[in-house]
């Protein structure tokens, strides 16, 4: 059976198509002002038996396409689980939202953290952050990568951290140290909230910035341990979603 | 509402238009949240009548009694002692309010940090809304936790009858004292107010009655208990929410009343959702009229609440006040034992919430806890750590969420409280 599974996010739409438990297509899009019209397009011409939807904007397929619905943190923890069946601790940093799952032994949810409505710690506070400094946020990570010095940046707060980054840019400071500094920051704060959950065991990172080499790096160095990342980061709870579709009735 | 009261209320000296508004909002919530519910009770329909007459014939029922000479007395918290107001011939009104209003004018009074539950009462006064806070006589604030403390120096100036009550925070021989000491100084107040002597027969009645209304409830919630639910959570939190501004003796047949009906419904296996609906408790912070958004969005996710730990719910009115004793100084004692059980967080420390949780969770069988904290209230957030732990240490799945009036948060609540019902089937 094709089962469909479909997570609108706050910036990118994800479809998997599985068979089985077997990727047989993917596809990605911007969410943009439209996610309805957006998910249309990216459903064209695709064919499936089931579809489940997930994502903050789950409800609107929920009713145009009678779809069942699943929240992205179940959705993550049983992607994560197919992919990476040791994993302990999902670690997921989207557009808006980070949130950390620790998972039971069968895969069952112990328990889950969440930030709140701030974007401090997500995708979006290192985009406004990218282009504050003027860097495509695809090589933001790699400029980190390549800092020279450790430049301390205080605010997690979007609004604040921006003010920050602009006198540090007029004192003089490289972009790159700047950069590496922004990463540290969000790094440590993704670091207390796997510590209120927990960081014991196999810990799997996705979401649009696992992409990023130098969060990557961080967590790793500052934990002390490896992090795991899947191959495709940003589909772990389209997969999670069709993976449920195949299972349910 | 069944008649045009914007006379009464413009002598009341609202503001006609804001607060057209006001219900216009009120209303709209209340279709769409209560309403819109499946199965509910038959006999949920007087707490609908209710809600559609809060600040329409109630008031008028309460000026009426005004005009015989009746006082009116306005609270903020569960600490001020129904039984006294009423030995006194006199009637007590909840004035918390969960509603964001004025906020604009608020913030030139409060720092934006002070939780909902005062700005919102600061907010009813300012934008001049509140039917019973101007109907009052007299106004009692209460030191509390550090924001209400802080808020009546500054309320004092625009309440002219505010009367501030002085409450201990250890549970200790000392503590009891000075809650003994603030009861009789209350007494008096309550006593000079409306003229008469509180008797020991009086007195006796006063008791009789509040706990009537407490019994109505037990009995209320020791049907909850039941699976499938009988009635939904959001509709015995209105119940419970009504308690504080209905006629006391109406209010305990209505309930009874919901009750003999929910016997009914039990006897034939009907509730409001499946058998197989996960079960909630809630814990936290207090939930005053209109704010429904929590429960609401915990109900339309697939799972029932089935009790609330809360001074709008059983921390409120768990504990009787014994009645069986004979002089007015015997029963003072007695309403003095019954209030310094409640276990509010402005104590420390304060063991007995806990045990409390723990017990609710085990009478309704609980499948997991949500515990309310609102936004910059630092007593129930700090004390949802400790309970998280306690809780977890028993395997008792827990969320804490920390919200506030507005709903520009709905979306990522409804994600977390999705998700840790999935957690829970
Ligand atoms: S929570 Fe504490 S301060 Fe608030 S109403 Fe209850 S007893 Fe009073
Ligand atoms: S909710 Fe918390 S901060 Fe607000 S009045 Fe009650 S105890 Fe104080």
């Amino acid at each position: 059976m094709r089962c469909a599974g479909i997570d609108i996010g706050s910036r990118t739409i994800e479809i998997v198509i599985t068979e089985k438990s077997k990727i047989v297509d993917c596809r990605q899009t911007e969410t943009g002002y439209d996610p309805l019209m957006q998910t249309k397009k990216l459903l064209k011409g695709l064919s499936y038996d089931r579809i489940m939807a997930t994502g903050y904007g789950r409800n609107l397929v929920e009713i145009e396409f009678d779809s069942p619905t699943v929240t992205e943190i179940k959705a993550y923890a049983i992607g994560a689980k197919e992919l990476f069946p040791a994993v302990t601790t999902v670690l997921d940093i989207g557009g808006q939202d980070c949130k950390v799952i620790a998972l039971f032994d069968n895969g069952k949810i112990k328990k889950f953290e969440m930030n709140d409505r701030c974007a401090a710690g997500t995708g979006k506070f290192l985009e406004v952050m990218a282009n504050t400094l003027g860097f495509d946020i695809n090589e933001f990570g790699d400029h980190a990568l390549s800092a020279k010095k450790d430049i301390q940046i205080n605010s997690m707060c979007t609004v604040f951290a921006e003010s920050e980054v602009i006198s540090l840019i007029s004192k003089g400071q490289s972009r790159n140290d700047i950069a590496l500094g922004l990463h540290k920051s969000v790094a440590r704060r993704t670091i207390s909230m796997l510590k209120r959950v927990t960081t014991n065991g196999m810990i799997v990172f996705a979401g649009g910035v696992a992409k990023n080499p130098c969060m990557r790096d961080l967590l790793a160095k500052l934990l002390e341990q490896v992090i795991y990342v899947p191959e495709n980061p940003q589909t772990v709870g389209a997969y999670g979603a069709s993976l449920l579709a195949q299972e349910k009735m | 509402m069944s008649q045009d009261y914007h006379q009464m209320w413009s002598d009341l000296g609202l503001d006609l238009d804001a607060h057209d508004a006001l219900l216009d909002v009120l209303s709209k919530a209340y279709g769409d949240i209560y309403l819109s519910q499946n199965h509910r009770p038959e006999t949920m329909q007087y707490f609908d009548f209710v809600m559609s007459e809060v600040h329409g014939l109630r008031i008028k029922e309460l000026l009426d009694e005004k005009e015989q000479g009746r006082k009116i007395i306005g609270s903020y918290c569960v600490f001020v002692p129904e039984e006294i107001v009423l030995a006194a011939n006199a009637t007590l009104i909840g004035l918390c309010s969960g509603a964001d209003f004025a906020t604009e004018e608020v913030e030139q009074f409060l720092p934006r940090n002070t939780c909902a539950l005062i700005k919102s009462s600061f907010g009813f006064k300012l934008g001049k809304v509140c039917p019973y806070l101007e109907s009052a006589d007299l106004v009692v604030g209460e030191n509390t936790c550090d924001g209400k403390k802080k808020a009546y120096e500054t309320l004092n100036d625009l309440v002219k009858n505010l009367y501030v009550m002085d409450l201990p925070q250890v549970k200790s021989n000392q503590g009891r004292k000075l809650l003994k000491s603030e009861y009789y100084r209350f007494k008096t107040e309550v006593e000079n107010l409306t003229g008469k002597t509180i008797t020991t027969d009086a007195l006796k009645k006063g008791i009789q009655i509040v706990n009537n209304k407490r019994k109505a409830i037990h009995r209320l919630s020791n049907l909850r208990r039941s699976n499938p639910s009988p009635i939904s959570g959001l509709d015995a939190l209105l119940t419970n929410q009504v308690f504080f501004y209905d006629n006391p003796e109406r209010f305990t047949d209505s309930v009874n009343k919901i009750c003999d009906e929910l016997e009914q419904r039990i006897k034939q296996k009907i509730g409001v959702f499946p058998e197989s609906t996960p079960r909630i408790l809630l814990s936290g912070c207090p939930m005053a009229v209109p704010n429904w958004k929590l429960p609401w969005i915990i109900e339309s996710s697939g799972a029932v609440i089935v009790g609330e730990e809360s001074c709008v719910g059983e921390r409120g009115v768990r504990n009787l006040t014994n009645d069986s004793v004979n002089t007015v100084d015997e029963l003072m004692e007695a309403i003095i034992d019954r209030y310094f059980k409640i276990d509010c967080a402005l104590f420390t420390p304060n063991p007995d919430r806990l045990n409390h949780i723990k017990e609710m969770v085990e009478a309704y069988t609980v499948d997991g806890v949500i515990h309310y904290g609102l936004q910059f209230c630092q007593p129930y957030i700090m004390e949802s750590i400790p309970v998280e732990k306690v809780l977890e240490k028993n395997s008792i799945p827990i969320l804490r969420v920390e919200t506030d009036y507005s709903m520009e948060d709905v979306g990522q609540l409804k994600t977390r409280i999705e998700a840790f019902i999935e957690q829970l089937k």
